[in-house]
């Protein structure tokens, strides 16, 4: 296997040819946001927020899927990137209907903590208070598509986890949503074996089990490395 | 309320601060020049909407205090479906049009309606925060408030 080495905000760092810049920088301790992220799926860059500078690169590129490259100059931190992820965050508060404060995962939410993190302290474009359906018609979850940030978790881990696929994308722009089977209720879909890990993937209150209160949606998604551990070891 | 959360800190601040007017004082009008105000809630009737203009342009500096003020919070839950809509709901075909102010189209958050100095999200807003805030201001410097904001919880 072939090392490659690069620079990362000043450092040497080196790195497997197979890893992203996303892989070695955590493997050296610094920190780039994610929210679309998550270790035992695969990898779609939706989010942006994981955006990150190349020196000879005109413009930004998602760390998550971009593979390191023999000397490589990486900057993770600048002022434009900062104004960026600032700006990704506040569009995806402002594009859906995230009230933190009544939310079943008030406390327990990635979006929320992120927003914490990078020092989000409001949002500056007008909010689209858009009117979505939730989907209650499953017995033991619920959709709410008000707080979906798009970031396709469920759609992977049902596809590529559960092998079932119910999730899956809709429309584009800013009517994208995620839908059950053929965009019917989720709780007539034939294809769902109503495993949870779709929920249990989810950053925010997008996706929960029914009967939690305000705060009391407690994500559990450490559930995937370990399965991607086993399942490797049988095969 | 929030502010009493700040506890002994309280007496602290009340050795440098004046108080002109707030839910705990009498005065009914608004001073004509204030240092600084806190305001508290969402943008949401035509009251709210004359109230925070006058504010704007009798203080100084103007603070943004809680997620309703900064993000529309609880109140912009009926901006997905309409205030037309949401008072028929709720009055059903009475809806009042006099003595209670009438409702703007959509709550807005302060921001969108005047100029805000500082935001301090949170439901309610950290008791740390808030002390920071207004120890930073007293030392006469507007407050970075990152590593406080914090919404919900």
């Amino acid at each position: 296997m072939t090392v490659k080495t690069l620079v990362i905000d000043g450092r040497d760092v080196s790195a497997r040819e197979t890893e992203t810049l996303l892989e070695a920088a955590q493997e050296a301790g610094i920190f780039i946001p994610t929210l679309c992220r998550l270790e035992g799926l695969s990898e779609v860059g939706a989010c942006r927020l994981c955006l990150v500078e190349v020196k000879g690169v005109n413009k930004l590129l998602p760390a998550c899927v971009t593979r390191v490259e023999e000397g490589m100059e990486v900057h993770t931190r600048s002022e434009r990137l900062d104004r960026y992820r600032r700006t990704v965050l506040e569009l995806l508060f402002a594009e859906g209907n995230h009230i933190c404060s009544v939310c079943v995962a008030n406390g327990h939410c990635e979006l929320q903590s992120m927003a914490e993190r990078l020092g989000m302290d409001h949002v500056r474009v007008p909010y689209v208070s858009p009117r979505r359906q939730l989907d209650a018609s499953h017995k033991r979850f619920l959709f709410d598509p008000n707080r979906c940030i798009l970031c396709t978790r469920c759609v992977r881990v049902c596809d590529e986890i559960e092998g079932a696929h119910t999730w899956d994308m809709m429309g584009r722009g800013i009517a994208s949503r995620v839908i059950t089977d053929l965009n019917e209720p989720w709780g007539d879909s034939t294809s769902c074996t109503s495993c949870g890990k779709c929920v249990q993937v989810c950053p925010t209150g997008a996706l929960v089990e029914k009967g939690k209160a305000v705060a009391e949606s407690v994500k559990h998604p450490g559930f995937l490395p370990y399965l991607k551990r086993t399942r490797g070891q049988q095969s | 309320m929030s502010l009493l959360d700040m506890d002994e800190r309280l007496a602290e601040l009340a050795a440098v601060i004046h108080i002109v007017y707030g839910p705990l004082v009498d005065t009914k009008s608004f001073p004509t020049q204030v240092d600084l105000t806190l305001v508290e809630g969402s943008v949401s009737s035509e009251e709210d909407l004359a109230k925070i203009k006058h504010i704007r342009e009798h203080t100084r500096l103007l603070i943004a205090m809680g997620d309703c003020a900064v993000t529309g919070n609880v109140p912009s839950m009926r901006n997905p479906f309409g205030t037309e809509k949401v008072l028929q709901h709720v009055y059903l075909r009475h809806a009042p049009s006099e003595i209670v102010p009438r409702l703007l189209p959509r709550v807005l958050p302060v921001h969108q309606v005047v100029a805000v100095d500082a935001f301090l999200p949170g439901c309610p807003p950290p008791a740390d925060a808030l002390y920071f805030a207004l120890t930073e201001l007293l030392a006469g410097r507007l407050p970075d408030m990152s590593g406080y904001t914090r919404f919900g919880k």
